[in-house]
């Protein structure tokens, strides 16, 4: 799962994957505003087939913040 | 028989409000606008109107043609001046186009291209020879000046375009709106009797527009390509609503193609709604970007929320 979220954050903000830490901050560390966000919410969503909620998507700033969230 | 594009104009209001005169007013600042949405300057109606601009360009979009030779006259606005008479209606009475019928729709953004739709139903059926479909909007009348989360993404501006029937079939359009998701932009009017619903200036859910545009727009031109048997690769240019360069770049980056065939004009005029696809088609024919034979997608997308995209032999 990790794995898998790293890849999708690294392609969707052209990042290499090496760059895409477990406690990446998207905002902090990876340089993401809010539309990248957005697109961040898009792949998730479409690669595990589950909505995210706006009020949901505001707590996720990490990359393990993510996978936390698609584990449950 | 098939409507061909013959000409096509556009024209702004004089007035130009920059990031940096936005960022006076409202806490933003030149560099935040221009990496959200690619907007350096928009237009701004003081003068003008929806239908002292829309009679400019279809003026300018007429020219040589006889008034009296237009059949139909259609403008798309979500920011019309008045409920009655329509824009089209009072364009007429301007132009001197005493034998059209004049009306306006309303499908935002996607407008300019449900006009068009709805002039190549009429051509091909051998009821309309010549017509003028029309984008105007004032937008900054309807806008909230002090939310730095809308005033700076919108302009003003109007665009038109002459079309003629000549022999052939038309490509079939895509076109689909999805009522159900329409909560995400809204709008509404003052009325002297009707009980106030509040929300006079333009309110958008920004995640759920962008999602929509970039999700529902590359599936729009997958269908549109695969109805009309026509291979992505061979599309030279895709005019998109300039709503915002983030969406027409993740666009671009959805479809697989190259993102020098998404031109753009939005740096300089934002988003004007159903005027923004004719003011880009104007600018495109002027440079000489846009060439005869060049194979083109056209594609709106907006409130509604409305989806509209075709395919033309330029």
């Amino acid at each position: 799962m990790l794995e898998k979220i790293r890849e999708i954050v690294a392609e969707t903000l052209g990042l290499d994957v090496e760059e895409v830490k477990e406690t990446s901050n998207f905002t902090e560390d990876l340089d993401a505003d809010s539309l990248d966000l957005y697109e961040l919410a898009m792949a998730f969503e479409d690669e595990f087939g589950k909505e995210i909620p706006t009020d949901d998507l505001k707590t996720l700033l990490t990359v393990a913040d993510v996978v936390a969230y698609l584990e449950k | 028989m098939v409507g061909k594009i013959l000409r096509t104009a556009a024209t702004v209001p004089e007035q130009i409000i920059s990031n940096d005169d936005l960022a006076k007013t409202v806490q933003t600042s030149d560099q935040w606008i221009t990496e959200r949405t690619g907007i350096k300057t928009r237009h701004i109606a003081q003068t003008e109107s929806v239908v002292s601009l829309a009679t400019k360009a279809a003026k300018k979009a007429l020219g040589p043609m006889d008034p009296l030779a237009i059949d139909m006259i259609i403008v798309s606005s979500v920011t019309s001046d008045a409920l009655m008479p329509s824009a089209a209606a009072e364009i007429q009475k301007n132009l001197g186009a005493y034998n059209a019928t004049g009306f306006d729709i309303n499908a935002a953004c996607s407008g300019f291209i449900y006009a068009y739709t709805l002039v190549q139903a009429h051509m091909s059926a051998g009821w309309c020879e010549n017509a003028l479909i029309i984008g105007a909007e004032t937008l900054s009348h309807f806008v909230d000046w002090q939310d730095r989360e809308t005033c700076i993404l919108f302009g003003d501006g109007a665009g038109a375009s002459l079309m003629t029937s000549v022999p052939g079939t038309p490509y079939v359009p895509f076109t689909r709106s999805f009522g159900q998701l329409g909560d995400a932009l809204t709008c509404n009017p003052i009325y002297p009797n009707a009980p106030d619903k509040g929300n006079h200036t333009v309110l958008m859910d920004g995640r759920n527009v962008f999602k929509f545009a970039v999700k529902e727009v590359s599936n729009a031109i997958h269908s549109l390509l695969e109805t009309n048997n026509t291979p992505i690769e061979s599309v030279d240019l895709f005019i998109l609503h300039q709503a915002n360069l983030r969406i027409i770049q993740s666009i671009a980056r959805r479809l697989k193609v190259d993102p020098q065939k998404f031109p753009t004009n939005l740096e300089k005029y934002g988003n004007t709604s159903s005027a923004s696809i004719p003011l880009l088609i104007a600018e495109l024919e002027q440079s000489g970007r846009l060439k005869k034979g060049q194979k083109v997608v056209l594609a709106g997308f907006g409130a509604g929320l409305t989806i509209g995209a075709c395919l033309l032999d330029w």
